[in-house]
């Protein structure tokens, strides 16, 4: 009976998939962020409260390298 | 054609709605739980994309056992027993609610009708143990530490914002998290029963050896698992989505994104990981990895076991059927009359107290609600 395990894909699999997964989530944790300071609470203030200016391209930028990494993993699901 | 050429297409198509309703919960069952999508929505969404999937990829499985075992032992008699072994198998964890792989539950079919047809030679040990057994240990492992990871960074992260404006956003992002999962599903598992029954209309002689699978059989193997992902194997959904831990937007999104990364990669560099096992590794890491979440350890230990016992039982049933059904036409029959026996008392049993789209959500009160510690 021959085991033969490659220890070295198994690897590869780990750092990639924590690699892109953790990556997605951050961008997508700190997108959703930038949003939420532009929606915090306009009742605490009486004047209309906007968030900073950072906020609006912050998100952007986020939720677009999110959309690229998923019509990345739709590219290598449909090839 | 022969008569056992049919029964196995049928019996095939058969394990493939099972494949289909038990694994809807790898991609739904969060979404299910933190509300993303509607239950009847999000079996709808996973069904169309399982079937999908079944037109999209033509990397047709080039041998039924992926080199378990000596391809050329394999008759349509093992295969029959085999796929009866495996849906067996998927009925009853699918009666006690538990996630388990189904391929692996047709590898083992496969081995115990192997080993009784053409002896214990026949069948790879050493392979089986490091494409089932070895994978089947890491694969939880490698998701859970990637979701834990995840979901902590993604919480420390958005921890200061407006909390009503994260949760919309994470549930957002779920819908197409989870669509991502069911759509490399039905990429995947459809292909199988199509190299299933293409490999045995090839042993018939019904096509030429190294075909494509005909129209037919795309249509029919799409059809099969999509209609068994939108029956929704709702105790499963129950099990991973409510079962576990209190899921919040946040963890589902973490979990889902792992689950595809973890598939993805995983398959694109040789090294395929069992979906089901993946899935359920990312949720037992998204919820260690939110600080205050109760996740309930002994629930892994139950599926730990499952996993176990899938292919020793897979096979042991597998076995019988091949044994029975290799003594001719009538043994077919009585394998085929005992097996929907079988899986009509199971289908009884499940209505004692049926799961469906309704209360899919509520845990009973056997398990104990966890004290729902919500940062909300």
């Amino acid at each position: 009976m021959s085991v033969t395990i490659d220890w070295g894909a198994l690897g590869m699999v780990f750092f990639v998939s924590f690699g892109s997964a953790v990556g997605v989530i951050v961008l997508f944790a700190v997108g959703v962020s930038a949003l939420a300071e532009r929606n915090c609470a306009p009742s605490q203030a009486s004047q209309k409260v906007t968030g900073p200016r950072w906020a609006r391209p912050v998100a952007t930028l986020c939720f677009l390298g999110c959309a690229l990494v998923v019509v990345y993993g739709l590219y290598l699901i449909i090839k | 054609m022969d008569v056992i050429v049919l029964v196995v297409i049928i019996t095939a198509l058969a394990f493939d709605f099972t494949n289909g309703f038990h694994d809807t919960a790898n991609a739904m069952a969060t979404s299910i739980a933190t509300g993303a999508l509607k239950p009847k929505v999000a079996v709808a969404l996973s069904g169309v994309l399982n079937l999908i999937g079944a037109f999209l990829s033509v990397a047709v499985a080039e041998t039924i056992s992926s080199g378990l075992l000596e391809d050329t032992k394999i008759t349509p008699v093992v295969i029959f027993g085999g796929l009866i072994g495996a849906i067996v198998w998927n009925l009853v964890t699918w009666l006690l609610g538990l996630p388990s792989s189904s391929s692996h539950a047709l590898f083992g079919g496969l081995i115990g009708a192997t080993w009784v047809a053409a002896g214990a030679d026949a069948v790879h040990f050493g392979t089986v143990v490091s494409k089932i057994l070895v994978p089947a240990v890491l694969a939880p492992i490698v998701a859970g530490v990637v979701a834990l990871a995840g979901t902590y960074l993604a919480y420390r992260i958005t921890s200061r914002a407006h909390r009503a404006t994260v949760g919309a956003g994470f549930k957002t992002g779920q819908v197409v998290s989870a669509s991502l999962v069911s759509l490399a599903h039905g990429t995947n598992d459809a292909q199988k029963t199509m190299g299933v029954i293409t490999l045995t209309l090839v042993t018939a002689g019904a096509l030429a050896p190294g075909s494509a699978p005909p129209f037919w059989v795309i249509v029919a193997a799409g059809l099969a698992i999509a209609g068994g992902t939108y029956t929704g194997g709702w105790r499963i959904i129950r099990t991973l989505g409510k079962r576990i831990t209190e899921i919040e937007t946040p963890q589902g999104f973490a979990a889902e994104t792992s689950s595809t990364a973890v598939i993805l990669v995983s398959s694109q560099l040789g090294f395929p990981l069992s979906t089901t096992q993946v899935c359920s590794g990312a949720i037992f890491g998204a919820g260690a990895g939110r600080q205050l979440a109760q996740v309930r350890w002994s629930l892994a230990g139950q599926m730990g076991i499952a996993w176990v016992l899938t292919l020793p039982a897979a096979a042991i049933v597998g076995a019988l059927a091949g044994w029975v059904a290799e003594t001719g036409t009538v043994g077919t029959v009585v394998v085929a009359v005992v097996g929907l026996a079988i899986a009509g008392a199971i289908y009884a049993l499940s209505r004692g107290e049926p799961v469906d789209a309704h209360n899919v959500n509520e845990v009973p009160v056997a398990a104990p609600q966890a004290a729902a510690v919500s940062n909300a």
